[in-house]
């Protein structure tokens, strides 16, 4: 990927800020989708509490599926591929999606290395927990960057973790003086060009939005406050009462953050958000956040 | 000394805060960020940014500023979209409904296909600078057909991508992700 093609991969990004993206399993999902107002759709087989709940090896989806999604609607269309997986990732590009995942929430293919992101045209969005790890995953030429949180719980609290995490560490690096960049960066294992960046920045080089436990649009307008540039939400929507309800009122949310009266107005009468889980509930070792590094 | 002007940037969603910066370089105006009816009113001129058409349109009709901001345009308003800004202007969108419809022009969404397919180029704008400028598109559109008082300000490879009709512009790519600021000084001087 020359550096242009990396450019406008940032920037599609860019044009997504203030937008929430939703996780959608076949095209009439995608629809009810684009009609409330997403940015833009993730294609997969299953939302990631399906994943947790039936278990088994979570995989790129079938290319029928994100064909038929693409069909469907006008807004951008993204698509998962698991943790270093190469060919997954090929596959994927040559369908011409607009955005992959190399997603935490599948299973991944490679326990020790991520993508080289350089090698595509088509622009990645990796998940992160804290600075270093964004900085990691830009490096290797991620051009948009979402916290983990833990995907398919409906619980907000991993997700405020990393956003908090992450603008802490940024805030950090602006006070530092020079000379103890070089070590902030080997002890993060962060490149140290980017980490010269984020100091003088204040700022990631590239958008960072929020997933992972995202399912009210109080969340969601949390997610905003917290310094968040946009929000994907996976399970939060399709496996809430009122998909089209829930979803509109997301959007509104997302947009309207820092306005209380419209996120009570849009809160009202949504029927029963999704059944979440609490972390302590969940085994360390089935923990998404924890896959990648 | 001119009188400052306020130009607004519609801030539903998409690249507000660049439009914003870039203003901020510009002598004699403000920048502000426009979500409700009370600022709409005090804008000297508006800019539709870059982002998504079909979410900012919708936002435009919820949040009740379709029809404001509608009228105002009709009564003279300068106001400038930008890719998504430009299909909310037309008064054709081929294959969904129009948002504002003010403009006398066709506009294809994604025209030129998916985020693979998204481009760079330079050129000169004859009414706008002549010397080259750096056009950045992001599944852009382009516009199929201009009418009526609507004028091409630019052609690229047989696709119209910059408009101007009176008191609106259009243009598919997107100034606020360069350097440059040639647009941004036309469409002040389109304020007055």
């Amino acid at each position: 990927m020359d550096l242009q093609v990396y450019e406008r991969n940032k920037n599609l990004a860019q044009m997504l800020k203030g937008g929430v993206i939703m996780d959608v399993t076949n095209a009439k999902e995608a629809k009810i989708a684009q009609e409330a107002g997403a940015v833009a759709v993730m294609a997969l087989e299953r939302v990631p509490s399906d994943i947790r709940k039936q278990g088994g090896v979570a995989r790129m989806s079938d290319p029928k599926m994100i064909k038929e999604i693409q069909a469907a609607v006008t807004i951008p269309v993204m698509a998962k591929a698991r943790i270093g997986h190469t060919a997954e990732a090929q596959i994927l590009e040559a369908l011409g999606v607009d955005y992959i995942d190399e997603s935490e929430v599948l299973t991944p293919a490679d326990d020790c290395y991520h993508l080289n992101k350089f090698d595509f045209k088509v622009p990645f969005v990796c998940g992160a927990r804290n600075l270093g790890e964004a900085l990691r995953r830009i490096g290797e030429g991620a051009s948009m960057i979402r916290t983990k949180g833990e995907a398919g719980t409906g619980n907000v609290v991993e997700a405020v973790r990393h956003m908090r995490t992450m603008m802490a560490a940024i805030r950090k690096l602006q006070n530092m003086p020079h000379e103890e960049l070089m070590t902030f960066a080997k002890e993060n294992g962060a490149p140290y060009d980017l980490v010269v960046y984020v100091a003088q920045h204040g700022k990631l080089p590239v958008v960072n939005f929020a997933a992972g436990g995202v399912a009210t649009p109080a969340d969601a307008a949390l997610m905003m406050q917290l310094g968040s540039e946009g929000v994907f939400v996976g399970s939060g929507i399709f496996k809430s009462q009122n998909p089209e309800k829930m979803a509109r009122a997301i959007v509104k949310a997302t947009a309207f953050y820092n306005d209380p009266k419209v996120l009570a107005e849009v809160s009202e009468g949504l029927g029963e958000a999704m059944r979440g889980i609490e972390l302590s509930q969940i085994p360390e070792q089935e923990r998404y956040a924890d896959r990648g590094w | 000394m001119e009188d400052n002007k306020i130009i607004g940037v519609l801030s539903f969603q998409g690249s507000v805060e660049e439009h914003l910066a870039a203003l901020e370089e510009l002598p004699g105006v403000t920048g502000v960020p426009v979500k409700t009816r009370e600022v709409l009113k005090q804008v000297d001129g508006l800019i539709l940014p870059g982002g998504e058409s079909t979410t900012i349109g919708k936002l435009l009709g919820i949040f009740g500023l379709l029809e404001p901001l509608r009228q105002r345009i009709l009564q003279g308003m300068p106001v400038w979209g930008t890719c998504a800004g430009m299909i909310l202007l037309a008064k054709d969108v081929v294959g969904e409904a129009p948002h504002l419809g003010v403009m006398d022009i066709s506009v294809r969404r994604n025209a030129y296909g998916t985020q693979l397919d998204s481009f760079q180029a330079t050129a000169p704008v004859s009414e706008i600078s002549d010397a080259p400028i750096p056009l950045v598109f992001i599944r852009a559109p382009w516009v199929e057909r201009a009418w009526g008082s609507a004028k091409p300000l630019l052609t690229l490879d047989g696709h119209i991508v910059a408009v101007r009709q009176d008191n609106m512009l259009a243009t598919s790519f997107h100034p606020e992700l360069t350097g440059d600021r040639s647009v941004y000084r036309y469409f002040r001087n389109m304020i007055g």
